[in-house]
This record gives C-alpha cells, structure tokens and sequence, in this order.
C-alpha cells in the first residue's frame, strides 16, 4: 500500500494548483460565468499548453496519463478552483471514446483536441433517459452507404463549442437494450442537426440537440455497429471518478473558506467560530471530508479493473459523495449567513458545483440501487 | 381532542375555494406553481383582490380591517391559497409593521399607514440587518441624531427583500449610542424618496435580484415618524420578530411543494417506471409526508394555544426549525426529481419567449433548492433558534 502519488502526478498537481491560483481567481471565474459563451478560450488554450488535456490520455492515445489516479489528480484541481471548462466533456467523454474505439483516421483529430484546439461533446442522454446509460431512443438507419440519424438528446454539455459531437444511436434492439447502440462522429455543421443551447445553474453551457435526418458516411460510426455500450459505460465510469474527485476539491474549498469565516465573522462580540454548535458542525464537515477523499481513491483505484469491480466502487464512491457534498454545501451556506446567499461571493458559486455533480451520471439515490445490484450479483 | 374540521369549518372551506375558484386566475397561479418570480405588478394585484374581499389581513383587529377569523379559520385559510398556488402575502407591511403601529403606534400614525397598507399603496420593506449586525441585531450601526424636528439617517441597511419595490422602510437605528446596545435603538418610518437614499440590488446565487443594500447619507426623516417612544425601539422589535415567527412554519407551502413534487414524481420515468415507483424515491417522499403530517398539527396545536391567549414563545422557534427542515428538504427532492433537466439555468426560458428545455416543471427547482437555503438563515437563523430553546427550556430547569 502506498497513498503518496507519483512524482510525475505530484508535479502535475503542483503546476495545475499554481496555475488556477494564478490566473482563474474568482473576478475572472465570475467573468467567465457572465460570458456568453461561458467558458474562456484563452485559459483553455494555456491548460492544453500545460499539458492537462493530455493527462487524460495514456501514452498510447498521445497523452501521458489516462488512468484513474491522473483523471482524480487534475478533477480535484479543477474542483477547488470552481473551473467550469469542459475538460470532462471534451477530454474523458469524447476524446476518451475517440481514443478506445476509434480508426487512425478518426484518432487523428485527437491531436487537436489534446492541443486545445478542438472541442468535443457526448450527446448520449435522451429526455427520458435520465441516468440510465442504455435508454437510447435516438434511431441509426442504414440507406446505402450513408447512415441517418433522428432523435433528440437532452443536456449536452459543451455541445456549442464542440467541433464534433459523438452521438450515440440505436442500431437494433429495443429502447433499454445494451447489445444495439453505436456511436457516430458528426460534425457540428451536418446538415439536419439543431442546437438549442443555454447556460447551466452551475456554469458552462449545454444544448439540446436535434437530430433530424442527419446524414454521415458509415465511416463516421466509432467501434462496431451496435456495440458501443462497453465502452460507453467505461467512459461514464471515468466521468463519475472526474466527478466525484471535482466534488471532492469543491468541498476543499467549500470547507477552506467556511474555516476562515468563522475565525473572522464577528457577532456577539466574538468571531463565530467560538460557538461550540458551530465548531461541531465544522468539525462534521473535516470529518466527511476525509471521507469523501478516501472515496475517490477507491474509484480512481478501481477504474481500470473489470467492469463489476470498477462499478461496485464507483457507486459506492458517488453515494457517498453525494450525501456528503450536500451535507458540505449546505452547511458551508448556513455557517456563513447570508453572505452565502449572494451570487458573486465565491462559495455560491462552489456550492452550486458540488450539488449539481449530482445530476450528472447518475444522483446519489441511482448509484445506491447500483452499489446494491452489484454488491448482489 | 377532536381532530375534524366542524361543519361551519366546513362552510367556510368551501367559501374560501369558490373565492379562490373565482378569483385567482390560472395564469397567477401557474406561475406561482411553476416557481416564477411575480413581478410588482402581480403581487399588487392580488392584494387588491384580497383587500377587496375583505381577506387581506386575516391576523389584524377587526376595528382595523381585520376578519375576525378564529384559528382554524386562519388555517384553512392559508391551507387553502397554499394548495391553489395562490401568490404569497408580501409580509412586511401586513404582518411585520402592522401589529406594531396597531400596538405601539400613535394614532395618527394608524390612521395614516393603516389603510395605505390595505390598499397596497404603500410596499413597506424591513431594514433591520447591517453588514455587521447579522445574528446579533442589537449590534446596528446605523444612527438617527436628532436635529429639530427631523432625525438625520446615515448608515446602511443591508438583505432588504424586494426593498427595489418598496416605497417606504420600517428601520432600527441606533438613537444613543452611550448606553446598553439594546437601550439605544429607535424604530423609524422612512419615505425611500427621501434625498440621499440609495438602493443597490444584490444578486442572490440563484440569480434572483431578491434583496437589496441600501445606504443612507444625511437623510432627514421627521420626528413624527419615530414609533413609540426613542429608544425604546428593541421592545418593538421584539414584538414584531414573534409576529414573524408564527407564520415561518410554512405548513401551506409545504403541502403545496409536496403535491408539486408527486405530480413531478409520477411524469418522471426511471428505468421505465414513474420515478414515484423507485423504492428509494418512494420512502423519501414518504417520510418528507410523514414529517409533515405531524408538523401540521403541532401547528395547530400552537396556532390554537395562540387563539386563547398564549404568546407562542419556544414553540414558535421550533415551528421555524422544523418547517424550515422540511420545506428545503422538499426542495432537495425536487431537485433530484428533475434528473438531468435541473442543470439548466432557467431564467432565460422562464421570462423570455423560448420553449421551456425540459419539462415545466423542471426549470426551476435546482435555483429554488439554492434560494430556498434562505430559509435557515433569515427571520432568526435555526441555530438562533435552537438557542433559544435550549435556553428557554434549559432555564426552566436550572
Ligand atoms: C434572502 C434573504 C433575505 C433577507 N431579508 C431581510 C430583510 O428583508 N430585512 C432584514 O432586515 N434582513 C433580511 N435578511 C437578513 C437576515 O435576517 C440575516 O441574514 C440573519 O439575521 C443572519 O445574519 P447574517 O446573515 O449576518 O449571519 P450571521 O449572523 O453572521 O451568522 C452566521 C452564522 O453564524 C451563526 N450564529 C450566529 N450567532 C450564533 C450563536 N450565538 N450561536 C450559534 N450560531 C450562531 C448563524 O446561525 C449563521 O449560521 C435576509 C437574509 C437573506 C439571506
């Protein structure tokens, strides 16, 4: 056993922390949030320089990362500075199905996206979906050598700046079904496809795409005709590992700037973090904490083993993020009164983070009833 | 004991629902069902409906407009408009300033604000909290020296809830600043038009701009506009803050959230069955209901304790802490009902003229979860609360 990271994963962290504290201080992030297209090309640009988009590759896609461990080493980093760029979106979701079943040619727009220069999205869920990977109503149709694709799909993350979205569709089967979903490139300029896009509670953007009779060249199809869903649920795993380490940095700084206002923060006469109701409730929030961190390491540990193994902790990960994260929030606003409440105070803004990582790949109550059918089987 | 409603209860239940059947338009109430903000306009408008049926304030002496309504009546009253999704009662000048004129106020001050009040021409907002006195109220910094027949105002106010509407302010400032914090506070009236008040919104993590900062340099008030007596402004305060108290169990809005959320619950699908089917969802819901059956009737209990006399003291501080509980647990599963659809932020497809993103009823829970932590923290934080329950009853003991 060994809980100290790598020299190379130390270096990473140190050069990503001094980068965040440096240029994504809380004036730019509320810039950020205020922007139209509610991300910053410019910080994009200089990470990708930094060389953080290629952490979540391995060698062998072009990055020098990949694993688990890199994914949680730079989602912690992310959390604790409130970043709202899409490194999930276009990194572990669409350039990370790009680099496991992707052709040569298809793998060679990954350079681009590793050089910060090409934006991905994954418009996998439905409006009916919710968290269920496998609700896929979105229809593939073959008509010579071209496929057509219908549907809607709901929430896709970053799909406004995305050059590519990888869209899932089903190819046979029925609704639910596993076995017949595929996975197609298309381009953000097809022909028949529609964007609605808006701003998210939390940042960032997302869109609601319509797929009317887009039609793309077989060679657009990512892996086998309807065997997408292995890989698909791999990558949903790596999200949730990326989601529950962003939680984890958010409840850092949620915890952080609580600890700091209540030895400031003056009633009574005296600051309020003298109030034993307030000390315990604190000392609540460390205790969760470390939960939570030991949490990640379980799913980040996890995410390269077999799929009942990885998935048994990755629920149990989320889980238990999920009911800490809230917990964390919500205390974190209530210890501070109602300069909590206020928009432009920076713990708003972190709150928002860890709450609505809840509604991403699965919610506290769904990766309950996961952990419970897998710790059965 | 005897826990159903009587027939005359009865009577006026029915009366209250063809009121409201009548009178309350299915576009106010769809907003209001929907979590959309109302606007001045809106809410002006059912004050007029209310103050035209004579039903605008239920909680005042009849000599003054009051309805003479017994507890229950109060109940159902509020029961009722809660599950039609009546807009709610802006307080301020109903129930917080109100019962303190009726009781400490002279009577030409009565006689002046009283009707202005029913009539909705004047939008009082409350100017009690400061950057600095938060929890601790008496600590106000804000001062009033006397200079002939004006006080002059300067300090500044901050959380004023929806002060941009307001025309006037009841405030707490600090009258001598030589003696006990508590012995040196007065209880002023103040036109917002008055020169050197400014009004600045804060924008709340939802978005909304529900609160206010509002700064005074110089501003001169007349000495007819103090309450009571100078200094004695605490006292009034005190009263006013049991006043507030009462109504923050919430109980209509929270049988009002809960009916929203299994309406939620039973259009949303979860690996092809109504979310409400989950067992997870299912129990949680459950026990939410079951929380608030019995918070309902310690509300009666305590209303009707109130209705032969009894001043809630403790109990209303609990009725704060559980009500609040359950009102923003509602809203949590609120927000996990809508899934995927809570993570975009509404205000564009709620105000302008898009098409709604998700359901309807999914817009705008996730902001309402996050408004909602107000709860806890204003009308006497929950640790506050607890506080002086603790002491109340622990004292007793000692
Ligand atoms: C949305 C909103 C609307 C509001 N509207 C109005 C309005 O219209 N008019 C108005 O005058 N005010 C209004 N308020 C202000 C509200 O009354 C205050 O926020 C409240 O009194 C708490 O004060 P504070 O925010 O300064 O927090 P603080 O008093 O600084 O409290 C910070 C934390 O310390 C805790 N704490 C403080 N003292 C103790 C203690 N002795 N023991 C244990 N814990 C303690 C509190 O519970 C809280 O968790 C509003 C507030 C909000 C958020």
């Amino acid at each position: 056993m060994n809980f100290e990271l790598t020299e190379e994963r130390q270096m990473l962290q140190d050069t990503l922390r001094r980068f965040l504290a440096d240029r994504y201080d809380t004036k730019t992030r509320n810039e950020i949030l205020e922007s139209d297209a509610g991300l910053s090309a410019d910080i994009w640009g200089q990470m990708a320089e930094l060389g953080i988009i290629g952490a979540m590759f391995t060698e062998d896609q072009g990055g020098f990362g990949g694993t688990g461990f890199d994914l949680a080493v730079v989602f912690e980093e992310l959390g604790r500075a409130g970043v709202v760029e899409p490194f999930l979106d276009t990194a572990i979701l669409g350039g990370g199905l790009i680099a496991a079943l992707g052709t040569d040619a298809q793998k060679a727009l990954l350079d681009d996206v590793i050089g910060g220069t090409h934006h991905l999205a994954f418009a996998h869920g439905e409006p009916t979906s919710r968290y269920d990977l496998s609700q896929v109503q979105t229809t593939a149709t073959a008509n010579g050598d071209q496929i057509v694709l219908n549907g809607r799909k709901a929430v896709v993350i970053n799909a406004e700046a995305a050059g590519t979205l990888i869209v899932s569709a089903r190819e046979s089967g029925g609704v639910g079904d596993e076995a017949g979903i595929s996975l197609f490139l298309v381009s953000a300029d097809a022909d028949g496809l529609d964007l609605m896009g808006y701003p998210m509670l939390s940042g960032g953007r997302a869109a609601e795409v319509m797929l009317n009779d887009v039609s793309v060249p077989v060679s657009a199809r990512l892996g086998a005709a309807g065997k997408a869903y292995p890989a698909i649920a791999e990558r949903a795993a790596a999200a949730s590992v990326a989601l529950a380490a962003e939680a984890l940095g958010a409840m850092e700084t949620a915890t952080r700037l609580t600890g700091e206002y209540l030895m400031t923060r003056k009633q009574f006469g005296r600051p309020i973090g003298t109030f034993q109701a307030l000390q315990h409730r604190f000392s609540d929030l460390l205790i969760e904490l470390e939960q939570v961190r030991s949490a990640v390491i379980n799913a980040a540990g996890h995410l390269e083993r077999e799929a009942q193994v990885r998935d048994l902790n990755i629920a149990a990960a989320r889980n238990l993020i999920g009911r800490a994260g809230r917990l964390v929030a919500e205390d974190a606003i209530q210890m501070h009164g109602g300069i909590a409440m206020t928009q432009e105070y920076e713990l708003a803004h972190i709150a928002k983070r860890i709450i609505m990582t809840d509604h991403r790949f699965g919610d506290t109550d769904y990766h309950l009833e996961r952990f419970i059918a897998l710790s059965a089987a | 004991m005897d826990l159903s409603y009587s027939p005359e209860d009865i009577a006026f239940r029915d009366e209250v629902r063809a009121f409201l059947d009548a009178k309350l338009s299915p576009e106010m109430s769809g907003k209001v069902r929907n979590g959309q903000e109302l606007g001045k306009a809106a809410h002006d408008e059912w004050h007029t409906i209310l103050n035209e049926q004579g039903w605008l304030a239920p909680n005042w002496p009849s000599e003054y407009g009051g309805c003479e309504w017994n507890a229950v009546q109060k109940h159902i009253f509020e029961m009722e408009c809660a599950q039609a999704n009546a807009p709610r009662i802006i307080p301020f000048g109903l129930t917080m300033l109100a019962p303190v004129l009726q009781k400490f106020g002279s009577d030409a001050q009565k006689a002046y604000y009283l009707p202005r009040i029913l009539s909705g021409e004047d939008w009082w907002c409350q100017g009690y909290s400061e950057p600095g006195a938060g929890s601790d109220l008496a600590s106000l910094k804000t001062k009033a020296v006397r200079d002939g027949d004006h006080y002059v105002v300067n300090g500044q106010k901050t959380w004023t809830t929806l002060g941009q509407y307001a025309n006037w302010i009841f405030c707490l400032v600090r009258t001598d600043p030589d003696v006990k914090q508590q012995e040196g506070i007065s209880f002023l009236l103040i036109d917002m038009d008055t020169p050197g008040i400014e009004v600045r919104p804060i924008i709340l993590l939802d978005g909304t701009p529900e609160v206010n900062e509002i700064w005074f340099t110089d501003v001169r008030v007349p000495v007819e506009n103090l309450v009571g007596e100078e200094n004695k402004g605490w006292t009034y305060a005190k009263y006013l803050l049991t006043h507030e108290r009462t109504n923050t169990a919430g109980v209509g809005y929270s049988q009002a959230g809960l009916s929203a959320l299994k309406r939620m619950a039973r259009a949303e699908v979860s690996n092809g069955r109504p979310l409400i089917e989950n067992p997870h969802f299912a129990a949680r819901l459950a026990q939410v209901e079951i929380e608030l059956m019995a918070m309902a009737t310690t509300n009666l209990r305590i209303v009707s304790m109130a209705a032969v006399g009894q001043a809630p003291g403790v109990e209303a501080s609990m009725l704060k802490v559980k009500g609040t509980i359950i009102r923003q647990e509602i809203n949590d599963l609120a927000r996990r009902a809508a899934g995927p659809y809570a993570m975009p932020f509404a205000s564009e497809s709620v105000e302008g003229d898009n098409a709604p993103i998700g359901p309807d009823y999914a817009g705008p829970v996730a902001a309402q979860y996050f408004n909602n932590r107000k709860l806890s923290i204003f009308a006497g934080s929950n640790e506050i609360q607890r506080g002086i329950i603790a002491k109340v009853k622990l004292g007793a003991m000692g």
